[in-house]
């Protein structure tokens, strides 16, 4: 007894090891692993994600102080690489390969196999009948069985003058069953690779300027683990033009028709290889491997600063950005080199100004740039540029500034249109020379976006035959005096179907009609 | 005829589908009522029930001739927002009832009531949405809009008749005495397992082939997990499940006409409350 009792643990936990193989390759764990998977998606499409929009999670941050180190904590801003989403589809995974694998080998061996043996009693199958009739021919009979049988396997196997006749149609089934699965697998690897080699940056660039297809040029970037930054493939683009169209009559008014990036592009130095580009949505510029896609277009005012010294220390185009439908732009203008004191302008563009009040704002009416004009806050002081914080060309760090005010102390507000100029109180200028626009590209790349979608395809593929074919067994036995037939489905069809097998098959196979008995 | 004039008559067309498709769906309900309780069906229950399918051609008709109009007037595919989504939508699920009538008779006439009611129901939710015919944004102006959102309508379409039948197994399969105008449980399992085997590689095209290749050209990424692409994710997981549950010992029956139902939620949630109230890359509903 002390030896089985010594020997029990090391038993039982290859069995335990065993039994939880068991339960994690079973189809209720399975089928529980993937409601639990539709049911971890879901705080996703209800919360914003970083990895989507990462202004949304931060203005969500903001808006909820309380709550969001929870859901930092949970990992619910990144809910699609957070360890529980992981950790579920993962186990599915593994389920579903240890389900796999096994009926792979199951089925390669039942393909090899003879089809099973007839059963020794016809009537206990689902449908049967017995025709007691003389066969002249058994040979001839047995060979109408296989007509009317058609591509199905079939083996037929002589004994003591009885001649069986088993047949087996509709492998297909499993077979589609187990390249679904499988098209699973090769679409999660595919993703998987693709994401590892892939990148992804946007850039804005401003009509008339320049972009080169190097890291420091991008203002957001994000690539693969493998993915070798410094092999970025070389090409630059020069951007002509930005075309926006919007509606101009009619209740859809201002809504957005078509947008549009042309210009030049070409490879390495050689600026005679230049080759235009027309860049829509729905339609990306495809350079090699790499496509760039128009994502977002917008106005850049052009500004012209000029310092109490009388030097011009600013001339440039700045991109401001939409905040709505109707393009109200928001940005900021930072000029560190004026003197004596650096200046930050901050404020507003709106493409078709409108008044709506003496003492109000005024608002845009229309996305198009039929009457530009900003409006800006003027700051002085220090723009906090040298410090080696990053600093987003969004934003003013306003710590070091002092904002311009009126004589009755309100905020000092420069209107201008394109062409005006506004003096600075304390010397200075600044003119709103005119306007661009500028296109946001994001330039990516998706290395092995054929095998998920291959993957896919095949994946349906086999869907289809795994749904539509049904698996059926068919016996023919065929003496001098009786025949019999018998049909088995794996999945029952209903309505009379295999009835009906079984009365075509009989039909076929008898010698003649007339001279059967049921 | 102008695409002013074609813009109108869709209107009145659709209103008037929506109108017709009402008389039907009461007709039905009188099938019903008048054949409480009989064990065999008094000949002014199916006449009834002849008034309701004749009706619902008519209903068709109209709504064909209001969803082409429409298409007319905008000069695309009808199916460019919510509005249009709704009105061909109802289409194609009148379209697979007819077909399905015609090749399976008495095991499906009696989704008439269910279908008629809930065309009309998304008809007239569909007129909350209406926005009038016109181009689409530009993300929209590709042949994929085509290909992808018939797609999904199609799924849609057999989604709504395979949740019909298996609510109404869920019901049979309690009282298998009662409800004496539907066939019997295993009859209702098989359909509504034969319409969603249809209508599940099809979502699969939909959701997992033409929209990360659409979403390719125009958003740069094949997969982002918009709302509408998780909740598309989610439905397509739910009815693998509910495909799963069929062949699962314990799972069988209730249990998995219940995964079909919540399949079915899913879609439609994926519909109007993504569309309406969650937003992303995917809002077009106005």
């Amino acid at each position: 007894m002390s030896g089985a009792a010594t020997d029990a643990p090391e038993l039982s936990r290859r069995e335990f090891a065993r039994w939880m193989w068991r339960q994690v390759t079973s189809m209720r764990t399975a089928l529980l692993l993937l409601l639990l998977l539709a049911l971890v998606a879901i705080p996703g499409s209800v919360l914003p994600q970083a990895s989507v929009d990462a202004r949304a999670v931060e203005a969500y941050r903001l808006a909820h102080p309380e709550l969001a180190p929870w859901l930092d904590r949970l990992g619910l801003f990144h809910t699609y690489t957070s360890v529980w989403f992981s950790a579920v589809y993962l186990l599915l995974m593994v389920s579903l390969v240890g389900c796999i694998v096994p009926r792979t080998i199951a089925y390669a061996k039942a393909y090899a196999a003879r089809p099973p043996n007839a059963p020794a009693n016809f009537s206990r199958m689902p449908a049967s009948s017995v025709h007691q009739v003389d066969v002249p021919d058994v040979d001839a009979a047995v060979q109408r069985a296989r007509n009317v049988l058609g591509r199905a396997r079939i083996d037929v196997r002589e004994r003591d003058g009885v001649t069986e006749l088993s047949a087996e149609s509709g492998q297909l089934r499993e077979f589609g069953n187990l390249v679904f699965h499988l098209a699973v697998v090769g679409v999660l690897v595919g993703v998987a690779v693709g994401s590892l080699y892939g990148y992804r940056g946007a850039v804005v660039v401003t009509e008339g300027d320049d972009f080169s297809n190097v890291l420091t040029q991008y203002d957001d970037f994000a690539s693969g683990a493998l993915f070798d930054r410094e092999a970025l493939p070389p090409f630059a683009i020069h951007l002509d033009a930005v075309d926006a169209r919007f509606q101009l009559t009619g209740p859809q008014r201002g809504a957005p028709r078509s947008f549009a990036a042309r210009g030049t592009w070409s490879v390495g130095t050689s600026a005679d290889q230049e080759k235009s580009f027309d860049i829509r949505v729905n339609h990306p510029l495809k350079i090699g491997r790499t496509s760039v896609f128009l994502i977002g277009q917008g106005y850049a005012p052009v500004f012209k600063v000029t310092d109490a010294e009388g030097e011009v220390v600013f001339e440039d185009a700045v991109p401001f950005l939409p905040a709505d439908a109707t393009y109200t732009s928001s940005g900021v203008v930072k000029v560190p080199d004026a003197q004596p004191e650096g200046l930050g302008f901050q404020g507003f563009f709106l493409p078709t100004a409108i008044t709506v009040g003496d003492d109000k704002a005024p608002i845009s009416a229309f996305p198009a740039a039929a009457n530009p004009l900003v409006g800006l806050f003027v700051f002085r002081g220090d723009l906090g540029l040298d410090t080696g914080r990053p600093q987003s060309v969004f934003m003013l760090d306003k710590t070091r500034l002092t904002q311009l005010e009126n004589k009755d102390g309100t905020p000092l507000r420069v209107s201008l249109s394109p062409g005006q100029v506004a003096d600075l109180p304390g010397g200075g200028s600044i003119q709103f020379v005119e306007v661009r626009q500028f296109a946001r590209l994001q330039v990516s790349s998706s290395p092995f976006a054929w095998l998920p979608l291959g993957a896919t395809i095949l994946g349906v593929g086999g869907l289809v035959l795994s749904l539509l074919i049904r698996p059926r067994r068919t016996w023919v036995r065929v003496s001098r005096t009786v025949i019999e037939v018998a049909a088995l489905d794996r999945i029952t069809r209903g309505g009379g179907d295999l009835d009906d097998h079984v009365r075509r098959v009989a039909e076929a196979v008898l010698p003649s009609p007339g001279q059967e008995e049921t | 005829m102008t695409s002013e004039a074609y813009a109108q008559a869709s209107t009145y067309l659709i209103a008037a589908a929506t109108v017709v498709l009402a008389i039907a769906f009461v007709a039905h309900v009188a099938e019903w009522a008048l054949a409480r309780g009989a064990d065999e069906e008094p000949t002014s229950a199916s006449v009834a029930a002849g008034i309701g399918r004749s009706v619902t051609v008519l209903a068709l008709l109209i709504l064909l001739a209001g969803v082409v109009t429409r298409g007319l007037a905008a000069g695309r595919v009808p199916w460019g927002n919510m509005y249009e989504f709704g009105c061909a939508a109802v289409v194609l699920m009148l379209v697979a009832y007819l077909v399905l009538m015609r090749r399976w008779g008495r095991a499906i006439d009696w989704t008439g009531a269910a279908v008629t009611g809930i065309g009309t129901v998304v008809l007239g939710a569909s007129m909350l949405v209406y926005v009038p015919a016109g181009p689409l944004v530009p993300a929209l102006h590709s042949y994929w809009l085509v290909i992808h959102v018939f797609a999904a309508m199609l799924a849609g379409a057999a989604f709504v008749i395979g949740a019909i039948a298996s609510a109404a197994y869920l019901l049979k399969s309690r009282n298998p005495a009662g409800f004496s105008r539907l066939p019997s449980a295993t009859r209702l399992d098989e359909i509504a397992f034969k319409v969603n085997a249809f209508a599940f590689p099809i979502w699969t095209f939909a959701a997992l082939i033409s929209g990360p290749i659409w979403a390719q050209y125009a958003w740069g990424r094949y997969w982002g997990w918009d709302p509408k692409e998780v909740w598309a994710f989610i439905t397509w997981v739910v009815y693998a499940g509910y495909l799963h549950a069929r062949a699962t010992a314990g799972w069988k029956g209730r249990a998995a006409a219940i995964l079909c139902l919540v399949g079915f939620a899913t879609f439609v949630f994926n519909f109007i409350g993504v569309n309406l109230f969650v937003g992303g890359l995917h809002s077009y509903a106005k």
